[in-house]
């Protein structure tokens, strides 16, 4: 049974509290169980709190599969783009390192890249991905477009994104504040400044030293 | 003779705290369990909804309960993998004994010959030194049955007044504070009302790592509009995108509260008609706060007068509000203090017992609510009775069929009890889901004093690190091996079920209770079959008390996925939301909405002091301590649970880059932290995240591993609480690491 449209992936970092209930819960999914699919780092830990989950964002033309020679990457009709196929997969990496994202991560114990398929034993019979089901903070949010809007008054799911010429759709939403605009945002241009604001924090901590 | 038996080292070889992780059943994909139960999380108070998955006797995994109402499904990393405390290679299996002559310190011995030895200890100490040479140290992750139990085992059986309970490192300041202000102890909201709230107050509570699914309540309520404003030393998860920070100096928070006050006063932002019909004393603190001016406030608290006041005209104007705070304000010597002022500024808003108007201490250990409420706190009868009230005496003691004259008086606090064994006062122990070696305040003390006991009986699944000092250990159950009802930080009644049976020897713990009484001759009133039946013996002692649970019954909680207590009668269905307007209870008797004879709240003065050991040349860095998110209290459990040790293997000491630098420290550098009492060596975490003056340690980890050789023992002159949120210490770059990291796994 493919997942039902209606359903949908919301991410949304700023709710994050890098508690890693994804991650220790994506390890219990039935399909990959004793390995979790989700990644979750801090952004800078000396500077702030902020983590950031990363899940497969499902690209409705997956550079992965694309790039992969022996077809070993699947999307389904339903947009879930699957992992990698055991008897197909060579383990060459080409997925791994094409990903925009940074989703799929080669088990070099396995020889097989393994990512995350949206929970598929549990979204194509109506459950919640376990990620989403168990997050505390529902960064990680599984329902309706309905719903979502409902939840989320500030702010609003965007799936396209651009990394140098490259436009990507995909099925999973990030979730951005409603009134500020799509921005196009260059690697390059954080790379050599701070990801945060640190003048605020150093305002806000500001005391006599002992 | 309660010293460690042989090397800590060898102890650890045989039992642990050793990691288990997935492997066999647990990994194999595609396993149809035998059977899903429903039960709870066996860790903090939120107490969130979780099924357990059962394959051959075995918890091999879980799968969300969405249609649980607090959590609908989700979990923490801890909820998540607890399944792997069970079928644990730790697990005690057996009774043991120590015998230094076996190269792990204890032996096993058969089950009933522990016993009779502990009844023959009991016996020869009580008769020797009297009946409160013998004390009981007792748990709030126990269900409330047990709790009950261990209550009355301690004064109906042992007939000692020394009892007390882990909550005294927890929950008490609230307490307190709660039934100074209100008369009653509970918090006064479910937490549907955090949704409708203009503004969110989080004072001293790191939320996103110790309460986790309250997470979900808060950033909803901003979604609907309302303002959080965080109050704490460093800036938490759930600080980092709050709409005001106020980063407070530790142990000034009643400062902070009487500054709000009297901006309150000084803009007219009071409820007059609620202060002058369901208040009295507000006068009294309203000259009291005059003498905290906006400046005075920030000079004492650290924090700027343009965040004072920006936090005092959200809280003053809101229409509706949530106050919440946890150990962050209570863990002090003046932690009622701190606890009264924001219930101060609470009763001027006039924003409770009213929806989307709310206020709740958030609860730490899993039944730290109901865990307190019935008789195994030393000043406590059940139903949240008086052990001082002669009426109160009367109405238990006639339900366990004794004589009022036979209970005995009030006892002393879990810190006195260890001053009283240093003192000689007391020989003899019996602990059960406690680790206070791990978990007082200037462990190195409790250490001393379990090396002065004659005779010490430990009750645990897991050889515990307080337990390698007993004589006896005693295989007790794990969450998963019993049934019961558990409070949770809602004061929802809620039912934990059994997944599966104690493994070997183990037993469930109120059966140990009741074969110990019986050995002692003395198995009156403790001949219970089944908790089912405990239960209903404590809702006939709790009846007409203010913890009233009489109306419960066990069909009535699945029924309605909890009640919230008082629950008077069986046709009653709880009380969410306490002190709405035309509520009843038994003390005002419809006078008025909040506990009293007159059934007005009360204001209380809150004074501030400083924290008993602050800063100075010598030791002139303040410190602080807390939790993360991966582990729970002494880390019995979670640090031998593979994944959750992975994630935070062992305790870093944080502190600023304006101090690290000073000292010439940079992350992963160790360093010697010391006070008065004594010496840690951790890895350093330089973040900017915490205040340059103060720095925090995790306190989960034993031995010389932990934060609390450091705290000081302090404790709150009315509840009781050690001040682990506040001490002076130095700190200095370690020229090498510890001896322990070449000994040690991280979790040990």
């Amino acid at each position: 049974m493919p997942v039902p449209e209606h359903m949908e992936f919301f991410i949304d970092p700023s709710r994050c509290i890098g508690c890693q209930a994804c991650v220790q819960a994506c390890s219990e999914c039935d399909t990959h169980k004793g390995y979790s699919m989700i990644q979750l780092d801090y952004i800078d830990r000396t500077a702030s709190t902020q983590t950031v989950p990363v899940v497969c964002m499902h690209c409705d033309s997956p550079t992965c599969a694309e790039v992969c020679p022996a077809d070993a990457i699947k999307r389904m009709e339903d947009g879930v783009v699957q992992t990698a196929r055991k008897p197909h997969c060579i383990a060459c990496n080409n997925c791994v390192l094409a990903c925009p994202f940074g989703v799929p991560k080669m088990n070099t114990h396995m020889n097989l890249m393994m990512k995350c398929d949206m929970c598929y034993d549990r979204t194509s019979v109506g459950k919640k991905p376990m990620c989403a089901s168990v997050c505390p903070s529902q960064a990680l949010f599984f329902g309706t477009r309905e719903e979502i809007e409902k939840l989320r008054p500030r702010s609003k799911p965007i799936n396209h994104f651009r990394f140098g010429e490259q436009i990507i759709t995909t099925k999973v939403n990030m979730m951005v504040p409603k009134e500020a605009p799509a921005e196009h945002v260059d690697v390059t241009a954080v790379m050599y400044e701070p990801a945060i604001g640190q003048d605020i924090l150093d305002d806000l901590l500001m005391t006599s030293l002992p | 003779m309660a010293t460690v038996p042989v090397e800590t080292l060898d102890i650890i070889k045989k039992f642990g705290p050793h990691l288990a992780r997935a492997n066999a059943t647990r990994l194999d994909t595609g396993v149809e369990p035998d059977r899903t139960v429903k039960t709870h999380c066996c860790f903090c108070g939120q107490q969130c909804g979780i099924q357990l998955l059962v394959k051959d006797d075995q918890v091999v995994g879980f799968e969300p309960w969405m249609e649980f109402p607090f959590n609908r499904g989700k979990l923490c990393p801890k909820g998540v993998k607890r399944y792997l405390q069970e079928s644990h290679p730790d697990r005690l299996l057996h009774a043991y004994e120590r015998d230094a002559l076996v190269p792990e310190g204890f032996k096993p011995i058969a089950y009933d010959r522990a016993v009779a030895r502990v009844a023959a200890e009991i016996t020869r100490i009580q008769s020797q030194y009297g009946h409160d040479a013998f004390a009981v140290l007792s748990g709030a992750s126990l269900t409330v049955e047990k709790a009950y139990l261990m209550g009355k085992f301690a004064r109906m059986c042992l007939k000692t007044s020394n009892i007390d309970y882990n909550g005294r490192l927890c929950m008490v300041s609230a307490a307190a504070g709660n039934k100074k202000a209100f008369g009653i102890d509970r918090a006064a909201n479910p937490w549907s009302d955090i949704l409708q709230a203009e503004v969110v107050w989080i004072s001293g509570a790191n939320i996103a790592e110790c309460a986790p699914i309250t997470t979900d309540y808060v950033w909803q309520a901003r979604e609907n509009g309302a303002k959080i404003i965080v109050v704490d030393p460093r800036i938490t998860p759930i600080a980092r995108t709050c709409d005001l920070f106020l980063p407070i100096k530790p142990g000034r928070d009643v400062a902070l509260f009487n500054g709000i006050l009297h901006l309150m006063i000084e803009n007219d932002w009071l409820d007059h008609d609620f202060i002058e019909q369901h208040t009295v004393g507000f006068d009294e603190v309203a000259v009291h706060v005059k003498g905290w001016t906006p400046q005075r406030t920030a000079e004492v608290t650290g924090i700027s007068e343009r965040a004072i006041r920006q936090a005092a005209e959200w809280w003053g104007t809101a229409k509706t509000s949530f106050l919440m705070h946890a150990r962050g304000i209570e863990h002090h010597s003046h932690g009622v203090q701190n606890v009264l002022g924001a219930i101060n500024i609470v009763l001027a808003s006039g924003r409770i017992g009213r929806e989307g108007c709310g206020y709740a201490t958030i609860t730490g250990q899993g039944n730290g609510q109901g865990g307190r409420e019935h008789g195994q706190k030393c000043d406590q009868l059940p139903g949240a009775r008086d052990v001082s009230n002669p009426e109160h005496r009367a109405y238990v003691a006639k339900v366990w069929g004794i004589d009022p004259s036979e209970l005995p008086g009030p006892g002393v606090d879990a810190y006195e009890i260890f001053r009283k064994i240093d003192a000689g006062e007391v020989r003899g122990l019996l602990s059960i889901c406690f680790n206070p070696i791990v978990s007082l305040p200037d462990n190195n003390f409790i250490r001393r004093t379990l090396e002065k006991l004659e005779f010490y009986v430990a009750i645990d699944f897991f050889l515990n690190e307080t337990a390698r000092h007993a004589d006896i250990v005693l295989p007790g159950s794990l969450h998963e091996e019993d049934e019961g009802v558990v409070t949770t930080v809602e004061g929802r009644v809620i039912k934990i079920n059994k997944a599966v049976d104690c493994p070997g020897d183990a037993r469930q713990d109120w059966r140990i209770i009741q074969d110990i009484a019986r050995q002692l001759g003395r198995e009156q009133g403790f001949t219970f079959s089944s908790p089912r039946e405990i239960f209903e013996e404590l809702r006939e002692a709790s009846r007409g008390g203010i913890a009233d649970y009489f109306g419960i019954t066990y069909e009535k909680i699945e029924r309605q996925y909890g009640v919230f207590w008082p629950c008077p009668s069986e046709d009653h269905s709880g009380t969410p939301r306490l002190f709405e307007e035309g509520s009843w209870n038994p003390v005002a008797k419809g006078k008025g909405r909040f506990y009293f004879p007159d059934g007005k709240a009360r204001f209380n003065v809150a004074r501030y002091t400083p924290p008993a050991e602050d800063t100075d040349e010598e030791y002139p860095i303040i410190l602080t301590t807390g939790r993360v998110v991966s582990h729970f209290l002494s880390g019995t459990q979670t640090r031998r649970i593979g994944p959750l040790v992975d994630h935070y293997p062992e305790p870093r000491l944080e502190m600023h880059p304006l101090l690290a630098e000073r000292l010439g420290i940079v992350t992963g550098d160790w360093a010697t932290v010391e006070s008065r009492r004594g010496a840690c060596t951790l890895r350093v975490q330089v973040v900017k995240t915490i205040r340059p003056d103060t720095i925090f340690i995790p306190y989960h980890w034993p031995g010389r591993k932990s934060a609390n050789q450091l705290t000081i023992s302090a404790q709150d002159p009315i509840s009781k609480i050690p001040e682990y949120k506040v001490c002076a210490v130095r700190v200095k770059k370690a020229d090498k690491p510890p001896e322990y990291v070449s000994e040690l796994e991280p979790q040990q």
